[in-house]
């Protein structure tokens, strides 16, 4: 429900992440890593900044989203495995102690810029 | 392998192990943290978090609060669950004991302030429409909504969220602790249906238990949801109407409360 809200600031963190002395660029790509924990849907962030960077510099640049699973550490017998469906219990010993290694996460890893006159469309 | 590289992500760690909160390009490694892709695009790290605007504000908010020995509660559930009746049956038993204060979130209305001003504590309604109908309170809006508490009188903030199962539970606000109401009138299986909210909410209340004569809802059903989700989870059985089920989950908060207090500037 917040996509939009994400959206904006993905905008705003990939645009001050293009190098002061970079010259005219333009951002192609965004690339993230979405935990499935995380409560974003993918496909409707991608709409949303579709919408929010119409009519601007990042107007085309394409958002790559790596979902990441939930992969939770058992604190008792160390078992380590992935959640697959909601239930927050060591697949070993049973144990609710557990450590969540991934699945929340929500991060840019990297832009993609090509210059402005090298593009081949 | 994989592991591993999220783990140096996640915590953008240096080579010599020492963490920082913000991202910068690692000169050891892969030059200036620039490559160049076959399409001839340049790939630039970046490895932020989405909402680290949002967390360090957060961060601001709980070193204020923290300095002032405050207790925050961010109170979150769905709509109709019973947050704003809970709350004010909740403020009018710790009154003689606890100095509190409501900050209070709605997309539209001071309806529920209105209900919580009665109980006499200061309320601060949010209406996020001012912030674009926000299905959430963010950092910045507690910040704002601060400002207008006098902080070195209250022992107790209690912020009440938008009715929301979804987007509250992804920020953090500055709070200590997030409570998650949920109602016998509602599905049992919520829990299941709305994992990250009762994976972070540290107790649950399980409210208009008056009401099971009248419903086909398994409490114990509901209740074995959401230990699969939190295992261990403290459930407190309330009715916010009749008030039943209220002394555990009073002592509960009152403990939290002393407890901040004792560890603040100043101690009550």
């Amino acid at each position: 429900m917040h996509e939009m809200g994400i959206a904006l600031q993905i905008i705003e963190i990939a645009t001050e992440s293009i190098p002061p002395d970079a010259g005219d660029v333009r951002i192609e790509k965004i690339n993230l890593k979405i935990g499935k924990l995380a409560a974003v849907v993918p496909d409707s962030l991608r709409f949303c900044f579709d919408v929010a960077v119409k009519d601007t510099p990042l107007d085309g640049a394409k958002l790559v989203i790596q979902e990441l699973p939930v992969v939770a550490r058992c604190r008792d017998c160390d078992t380590q495995w992935t959640i697959s469906s909601p239930a927050f219990t060591c697949e070993n010993c049973n144990s609710g102690s557990l450590e969540i290694l991934s699945g929340r996460e929500l991060d840019i890893e990297s832009i993609e810029i090509a210059q402005e006159d090298s593009h081949v469309s | 392998m994989f592991l591993e590289t999220f783990f140096k992500t996640q915590k953008y760690c240096h080579h010599d192990g020492s963490r920082h909160s913000h991202p910068h390009l690692h000169p050891d490694r892969g030059g200036s943290g620039i490559s160049i892709k076959k399409s001839g695009t340049r790939e630039i790290k970046v490895v932020r978090r989405v909402l680290d605007i949002n967390e360090k504000m957060a961060q601001q908010n709980r070193s204020i609060f923290a300095a002032k020995g405050i207790f925050v509660l961010n109170v979150m559930s769905s709509p109709g669950s019973g947050k704003t009746t809970t709350l004010e049956k909740t403020l009018a038993q710790i009154a003689s004991e606890i100095k509190s204060a409501v900050i209070v979130g709605d997309i539209c209305t001071t309806n529920d302030a209105d209900r919580l001003a009665v109980t006499g504590v200061p309320v601060v309604q949010i209406n996020t429409d001012e912030f674009g109908g926000d299905c959430h309170l963010a950092a910045h809006v507690i910040e704002k909504a601060v400002g207008g508490l006098d902080l070195d009188d209250i022992d107790l903030l209690i912020i009440e969220n938008v009715g929301n199962l979804v987007c509250p539970a992804e920020f953090d606000i500055g709070e200590d602790t997030r409570v998650v109401v949920l109602s016998v009138t509602e599905g049992e299986d919520k829990p299941a249906k709305y994992p990250l909210m009762f994976r972070e909410c540290e107790v649950a209340l399980l409210n208009k238990v008056d009401l099971l004569p009248y419903l086909d809802y398994d409490k114990q059903k509901a209740i074995n949801f959401i230990h699969q989700i939190h295992p261990d989870m403290p459930v407190f059985e309330i009715s916010a109407k009749t008030e039943e089920g209220f002394q555990p989950w009073i002592e509960w908060l009152k403990a939290k409360v002393r407890e901040k207090a004792g560890g603040g500037e100043h101690s009550a």
